[in-house]
């Protein structure tokens, strides 16, 4: 990275505008003018194993032939469907293989027939924490997991992402118990390093197969913050301060040679956007079927596809929920694209951002405007550690100021937690190697550092 | 009214540990016994933190903070309760079943269940039906915990409980379920006894089950 944001001010920062648009599948061009919507769907509670196994193919060429006909109905620009393997299907790379070809058909069907530019997304399941500590550079579940990209991109999946979890172990604990250090830890020590060692392989194995390397999710990071806040038990300010700081690990996959859209789930998107010109997917209201979340419209002002992030293949009154949040996310983007081929897709962008930022800390680190500054301190360091740091301050600075300003009304609790981040994080030393240190001793039984390469 | 455990709740809710510990020391050398401390001021205690959790005055970190110290002074404790024969309020055993391998939900039931004086046994992530028979065999819980967060691995659920009953350890234990895909029909179905819809939810359950059980 240069050190200088691709899209350096606010004003810049549009939907369906990429100053890097994406061409890919099926004459689809991402970021170049236009927001798609991105389909994601997964199995209804079912027995996943060998013996139901043709029971799960015809799951998946239901979906298939309803995409053909919803997207004629809905009279779509353009579509981009995600491909979520579950576990047993990465563990059984020919069984993704087996859905991705599937997939794959029916894209080209609608794509020949009805001239529908399309593109289809493949996301393995990152396996590698089925066993504790997590084994990440070597083992029967990496070697699954790169073989299960491979046959994947061989069977004609243009985009290869993921959602990985490298540092998440240590992540998740230090989360429950508000360890600021343990989560800059995590997210700016061990994260970065498995995000390149994986994202190497992934961008090998895509180049190998003529398919696009596309990019990651701090989902494991901060959504789950997201999420534990929506349950009252953790504060605000803290999942938006992770939500900054987890953005710096995505971008490794970026510096390793992805080209986007990184993942919905990423609702880090508009920082690495403002900072690597790519491309991104986002997903707000409309992934109500997977999760609630405080950001429902802010979260659309940059994207360039808007998903559903995933919903069972299941009969609702109107039809299967797939086509029905297919129709959501249709209109969604009707909307998207009539505002910028009439030019007021500014007005557009403000109305989502006004909407949700006073109302929720994190909304507000999500505006434009945040977005852009949090890039910008990111930028301004070198190491991924002080990125990291650079990039939790910046998010707790924005946010105090907010506050102060009356902009937003935290409560007393989320004051005082403010305080505490912001105390906490000056604390941190500036040398990694002092902080790694401490964070072996109170974090090293639940990870490997052969598995960071850490000695 | 005068609380004779009124400082063992101040210092449960502030979560120091080791003033907490140095208290409990004080009063056992007082000749408080043991098990008051416990039921009188700890438990009391960890509920009034519960409470305080369910009305948004205190947040997950300072939960955990103040078990932590109610581990402390259960470390303090336990040798003399079991001494003199008192089990912990309960035994459960925790996993995610096989082929998911979501835990911080999990997780986080098992410190809450620590934290209000009960024993966890955490199987991990990726549990196979057998392991979870194998520690009903080995230790004997109260409760076992399953957890599932996708459509897939919900319907492992069922073939866990199935295995357990198969082998005629059902009726020597309670099962409750959680995760995202759960709820309680769901939970019904599959011969469950209780379902938990979230972490705070789950201390609760467990206890009424271990409660109507004994």
């Amino acid at each position: 990275m240069s050190g200088q944001l691709a899209i350096p001010t606010k004003e810049r920062l549009r939907f369906g505008h990429a100053p890097k648009p994406l061409s890919c599948g099926f004459n689809l061009t991402v970021g170049g003018g236009s927001v798609f919507p991105e389909l994601n769907f997964t199995l209804p509670a079912m027995d996943l194993d060998e013996s139901t196994w043709e029971g799960v193919l015809d799951q998946y060429r239901e979906i298939g032939e309803m995409i053909v006909g919803a997207s004629q109905r809905l009279k779509l620009p353009g579509l981009m469907i995600e491909f979520e393997l579950l576990p047993p299907m990465t563990e059984k790379p020919q069984w993704g293989a087996e859905i991705t070809s599937i997939l794959l058909e029916s894209l080209k069907e609608a794509h020949d027939k009805h001239g529908l530019p399309c593109a289809l997304r493949v996301t393995p399941t990152d396996i590698r924490d089925f066993v504790r500590p997590p084994l990440l550079r070597t083992g029967p579940e990496l070697e699954m997991l790169l073989e299960s990209f491979d046959q994947c991109a061989k069977a004609g999946g243009h985009i290869l992402s993921i959602e990985s979890v490298g540092g998440k172990e240590v992540h998740d604990e230090a989360l429950l118990y508000g360890d600021v250090a343990g989560i800059i830890f995590a997210l700016g020590i061990l994260a970065p390093r498995d995000m390149e060692f994986l994202w190497n392989h992934i961008v090998r194995i895509a180049r190998a197969n003529n398919a696009i390397p596309g990019g990651d999710s701090a989902c494991g990071f901060a959504n789950t913050a997201m999420q534990l806040t929506s349950q009252g038990m953790l504060p605000e300010v803290l999942a938006a301060m992770i939500r900054a700081a987890s953005s710096v690990r995505s971008l490794v996959a970026f510096e390793c040679g992805a080209v986007g859209p990184s993942k919905d789930c990423a609702y880090e998107g508009p920082i690495l956007k403002a900072i690597t010109g790519y491309p991104i997917s986002m997903e707000g209201k409309s992934a109500s079927c997977a999760h609630f979340s405080p950001i429902g419209n802010i979260a659309a002002a940059a994207c360039d596809l808007w998903s559903n992030e995933s919903v069972q293949n299941l009969r609702l009154l109107s039809g299967s929920a797939p086509e029905a949040y297919l129709e959501l996310l249709a209109y969604d983007c009707r909307l998207f694209n009539r505002s910028l081929e009439k030019g007021n897709d500014r007005e557009l962008q403000a109305l989502l951002v006004e909407s949700d930022a006073h109302l929720s800390p994190q909304a507000l680190v999500l505006t434009p405007e945040a977005t852009v500054r949090i890039a910008n301190t990111i930028v301004a360091q070198k190491s991924k550690y002080h990125q990291t740091l650079a990039a939790a301050r910046e998010a707790v600075a924005y946010m105090k100021a907010a506050s102060e300003q009356k902009f937003i009304d935290l409560s007393s609790q989320e004051l005082k937690w403010l305080g505490k981040l912001e105390s906490a994080l000056n604390e941190l030393p500036d040398n990694e190697t002092n902080l790694l240190t401490t964070m072996v001793d109170t974090y090293g039984h639940l990870f490997s550092p052969k598995s960071y390469g850490l000695s | 009214m005068n609380d004779e455990f009124r400082e063992v709740k101040e210092l449960l809710r502030l979560g120091d540990n080791q003033k907490l510990a140095h208290l409990t020391k004080q009063l056992l050398d007082s000749r408080v016994p043991a098990q008051r401390i416990l039921s009188e001021g700890l438990i009391p205690g960890m509920g009034i933190i519960g409470e305080l959790m369910k009305n948004g005055e205190m947040y997950l970190p300072d939960v955990l903070q103040s078990a932590g110290a109610m581990k402390s002074a259960l470390a303090i404790l336990n040798p003399l309760l079991q001494q003199q024969g008192i089990e912990s309020s309960g035994k459960i055993v925790l996993g995610t079943v096989k082929g998911d391998m979501h835990d911080i939900g999990k997780n986080l039931v098992g410190i809450m269940l620590q934290g209000a004086g009960m024993e966890v046994i955490d199987l991990g992530v990726n549990v196979p039906p057998e392991k979870y028979l194998e520690a009903i065999q080995t230790h004997k819980p109260h409760v076992v915990g399953l957890s599932a967060l996708l459509t897939t691995t919900m319907m492992t659920m069922k073939k866990t409980i199935e295995v357990i009953s198969n082998a005629g350890a059902r009726d020597q234990v309670k099962i409750i379920v959680g995760g995202a895909p759960v709820n309680d029909r769901f939970a019904a179905e599959i011969g469950a006894d209780a379902y938990a819809r979230d972490a705070a939810s789950a201390v609760g359950k467990v206890k009424e089950l271990i409660t109507n059980n004994a």
